[in-house]
């Protein structure tokens, strides 16, 4: 929603809301919160400081946990075992804090490709992905993958072979998954961590697959700045 | 997909326009929801499955309207006021204080 492409100039609500120091520009909803907070913190239910902590952890938690796992599963194929059968304990073992819930992994095969979603909420994996995107949350995405996930996945891009089973995981608040995609050809010379680096988010949802292109292979000459 | 959806929020297999794969950030309002929520649930005063409750108890016009942090910030002080830890006096007391804090 927050697209460049449609400033009406003249019409002053658009400016930037600046949250400290602007009351009026309040949405009924973000004073809700703020009066709510506020009453909380007052009842020492939590202090300010708790909610910091909090925020940070959130912030700190990304997809590059999540793609450690995966490059981790690519190169040892015992830990790949270990993370199919027990995402939880697999995430723990590289010292991820996982919360108090079911991870399951579902791995792509050359025949089938898995996809995710919360078809009633938003439940994500987010101790491996941080938070959720707007898209997960929304409700195309929800109504539409468990029906039609070759066209979903061709939105984001993404077209898969003609003949490939799609298995769409339909997620709990207790029960939570995330995709372990099939290792890219032509990357078997890499390290750990460059393989890493080629799975994104998307490709952990399930919606996109890892691409190797835009890297250069380890050892490839470095461009110099 | 036969079977009728059980409330607004059961939206599987429900029409829907293509998805809107872009980005967006999460306000700094939507993040202190979010950690309202993971601080409530962490002390014992709220649990997921009530957060759950209040959303699906929005009701169909609500739940379409409202933004998913408003519908978890709506459904959080629903419980809220349900177990009298707030009041909806002092809701509404703290709302104009804020807001008269404007410069």
């Amino acid at each position: 929603m927050s697209g460049g492409h449609e400033h009406h100039h003249g019409h002053d609500h658009d400016r930037t809301f600046q949250p400290d120091d602007d009351a009026a520009g309040l949405s009924e909803h973000m004073a809700l919160v703020a009066a709510v907070r506020e009453l909380l913190i007052e009842q020492d239910i939590y202090s300010a400081e708790d909610e910091r902590r909090a925020i940070e952890r959130m912030d700190a938690r990304s997809p590059a946990t999540g793609a450690r796992m995966v490059a981790r599963a690519w190169v040892d194929p015992a830990y790949r075992e270990r993370l199919l059968a027990d995402g939880a304990a697999a995430a723990r073992e590289l010292g991820i804090e996982i919360g108090p819930t079911r991870l399951i992994v579902v791995a792509d095969t050359a025949e089938t490709k898995n996809v995710i979603v919360c078809t009633l909420c938003s439940c994500y994996p987010r101790w491996v992905l941080g938070l959720p995107p707007a898209w997960y949350k929304a409700r195309a995405y929800r109504a539409r993958v468990v029906v039609e996930p070759r066209a979903v996945l061709a939105e984001f891009g993404t077209t898969l072979p003609e003949g490939m089973a799609v298995r769409v995981h339909d997620s709990t608040a207790d029960m939570r998954y995330m995709v372990l995609p099939r290792r890219p050809e032509g990357t078997g010379s890499w390290s750990e961590e460059a393989l890493a680096g080629i799975v994104s988010r998307d490709c952990m949802i399930g919606v996109a697959l890892p691409d190797p292109a835009p890297h250069p292979a380890p050892g490839a000459a470095e461009s110099a700045a | 997909m036969s079977a009728q959806p059980i409330g607004p929020h059961d939206l599987g297999g429900a029409q829907a326009g293509p998805v809107e794969t872009g980005e967006h950030a999460v306000a700094h309002w939507e993040k202190q929801v979010d950690a309202m929520m993971t601080l409530l649930s962490e002390r014992g005063h709220l649990k997921v499955d009530e957060l759950r409750r209040g959303i699906e108890s929005l009701g169909p016009d609500a739940y379409e309207r409202l933004s998913y942090y408003e519908r978890w910030a709506q459904s959080m002080t629903a419980i809220l006021l349900e177990k009298g830890i707030v009041t909806a006096e002092a809701i509404t007391a703290k709302v104009a204080e804020i807001r008269g804090r404007q410069p």
